[in-house]
């Protein structure tokens, strides 16, 4: 039962997971563009929250409304200019500029806010509360909804980008920019819009992230990034439902090093990621290989 | 195909001693030409000639060193490919490059987001190529060369172009393939398009074009309507060989024939600053 347990949490956690994760792929598959700064800006995203609620006292879950909008629009103007601006250099240079990013944001962050942590919706029923499933499993609501929340922004994605203009303008960007700049399409402009999907599913993961968890300036690069990173990688990079998969063997691996000792948590979650890279690097769900 | 050439119309698309480098090597040399509305203007040459750099630049792709290029009277020079393509300025690129993960339709889509208002529907297009209404939920790779050289001709018409640029439609296609898809210049020709062609297959050009230049090594050798110009003077200027391709003079005496474009004498290292 302990282990039956370890399973559902892992699998919900894998939600989160998959929240973070998606966002990275995204930017990586239309752009190739590896955001380094992508933890961070979940981080500032929870910030921003955290401030917003404080300021304003709207209602925790009220904050999504906000932070996300704002981070999408931050998304699109950063996407066109600095790493546009980098991408025009060379690939190799986005790295450099969202890794000097990273660096910013968290200095930044340790200046105005210090290195304490801070949750968010500390003390509302519906985050802190949970139901039992007989003895010895708990179900906290708070990860049932995030895990319900990735399946739908999941969902929601794939649906964008197979049946809407801008998904297709996308898809087809990702595969030529400039056969589609002689289509008449304008490919930074498309990259600036995948931009802003991928910050706005960002800034849910962040703020899910200072509910379930606590935020603090430093965990974006140490912990979200390479959980994302392991996400993406295990399941298979520019597949949607392979972030997900790729989100819960990660989460049921955590949880089950957990179990074993509660110190092996993260490194059983690696070992996989490890075993994932070294004996099918493709991922577990592998995608038709592009020419 | 056509006749005489409007002696003092506006040709409709116009490009001024372009020269255009890659890194050390001068890909074009001062090369110009003027494209008539309902043309077909077959730029023909040996490889690296520079036939395909002169439409990549024309379409935006490349920015030249200097001169400029015009459509319809406005300078485009500096105007951006997407840009260029909503005016009007459409190319079917070297090697089709479709959108491989989409479907036929869906390339097709993504030609028409921007499309200018104009003649060329899907419809039109899918009548124009019979077999592709029923296979347009199919992903391109699945198609063979012909077909999706038929698709990337599709995309770039449904953007109703005013200058169809058509970049070696030939390359990687059986000649039987490529005589079909030629054999459709007219019906696209009777909507109002205007063509610029770049072809190394000179026979299939000197068939379908009204007017012909010939590059080699970035310079213009030779300009003219197909039916001025003779099979020896074509394979000069391709080769290079104009001294020799007649034969009637003893080797190494300079010649030269009407239609022929002489070599520009070199400019004086200063006179590009002021342009």
């Amino acid at each position: 039962m302990v282990w039956v347990n370890d399973i559902i949490q892992g699998i919900l956690t894998g939600g989160l997971y998959a929240l973070f994760a998606c966002g990275l792929s995204l930017m990586f598959g239309v752009m190739k563009v590896v955001n380094l700064a992508h933890g961070d800006l979940a981080v500032v995203a929870g910030y921003i929250a955290v401030g917003i609620i404080t300021v304003t006292h709207v209602p925790v879950l009220w904050s999504f409304a906000i932070v996300v909008p704002i981070m999408a629009v931050l998304g699109y103007v950063l996407q066109r200019t600095m790493i546009q601006a980098a991408l025009d250099r060379s690939v190799l240079t986005t790295l450099m500029v969202t890794f000097g990013l990273s660096v910013v944001i968290e200095a930044g962050l340790l200046q105005f806010f210090t290195a304490n942590s801070r949750g968010l919706g500390v003390g509302n029923a519906i985050i802190t509360s949970s139901f039992s499933i007989g003895s010895q499993i708990t179900i906290a609501y708070l990860l049932l909804m995030i895990f319900g929340a990735a399946v739908v922004v999941l969902l929601g994605l794939q649906y964008f980008l197979s049946r809407s203009k801008y998904g297709r303008l996308i898809r087809a960007v990702a595969d030529d920019k400039e056969a589609a700049q002689l289509c008449g399409v304008d490919y930074r402009h498309v990259f600036g819009v995948a931009a802003a999907i991928a910050f706005g599913t960002v800034a849910l993961a962040g703020i899910a992230y200072g509910m379930y968890s606590q935020l603090a300036p430093t965990i974006g690069t140490d912990t979200i990034l390479l959980f994302a990173f392991a996400a993406v990688v295990i399941g298979g990079l520019g597949s949607l439902w392979g972030t997900l998969l790729g989100g819960v063997v990660l989460g049921v691996a955590q949880q089950i090093g957990a179990q074993i000792n509660i110190s092996d948590e993260v490194l059983a979650g690696y070992i996989v990621f490890l075993a994932v890279l070294v004996i099918r690097p493709q991922g577990l769900t592998a995608r038709r290989a592009r020419s | 195909m056509t006749g005489e050439r409007p002696a003092n119309g506006t040709p409709l698309l116009e490009v001024r001693d372009l020269t255009v480098n890659h890194g050390q090597l001068r890909a074009l040399d001062r090369v110009s030409l003027q494209v008539f509305p309902g043309e077909v203007y077959a730029i023909i040459g040996a490889n690296g000639a520079g036939k395909s750099t002169l439409l990549r630049t024309i379409a935006g792709l490349h920015h030249p060193t200097e001169g400029s290029i015009w459509l319809d009277g406005e300078d485009v020079t500096k105007v951006r490919p997407e840009r260029r393509a909503v005016r009007g300025i459409v190319m079917v690129p070297e090697g089709r490059r479709l959108f491989e993960s989409l479907t036929v339709e869906e390339n097709l889509q993504i030609g028409a987001t921007y499309a200018r208002k104009g003649p060329w529907t899907f419809e039109r297009v899918y009548e124009l190529f019979g077999w592709m209404a029923e296979r347009r939920s199919q992903r391109t790779a699945q198609l063979s060369g012909g077909e999706q050289q038929s698709v990337a001709i599709g995309r770039a018409l449904v953007a109703n172009p005013r200058v169809l640029m058509l970049d070696e439609l030939s390359l990687g296609l059986a000649p039987v393939v490529v005589q079909r898809i030629y054999g459709m210049l007219p019906q696209i020709l009777a909507t109002g398009l205007t063509v610029l062609l770049v072809e190394q297959d000179v026979s299939q050009a000197l068939r379908v074009a009204s007017h012909l230049q010939c590059l080699l090594e970035g310079h213009t050798t030779l300009e003219g309507r197909p039916s001025d110009v003779t099979p020896e003077e074509v394979e000069a200027a391709y080769f290079g060989l104009a001294v020799l391709a007649r034969g009637d003079d003893p080797p190494g005496t300079p010649r030269s024939w009407g239609k022929a474009v002489p070599p520009k004498p070199p400019r004086p290292p200063f006179e590009g600053g002021k342009s």
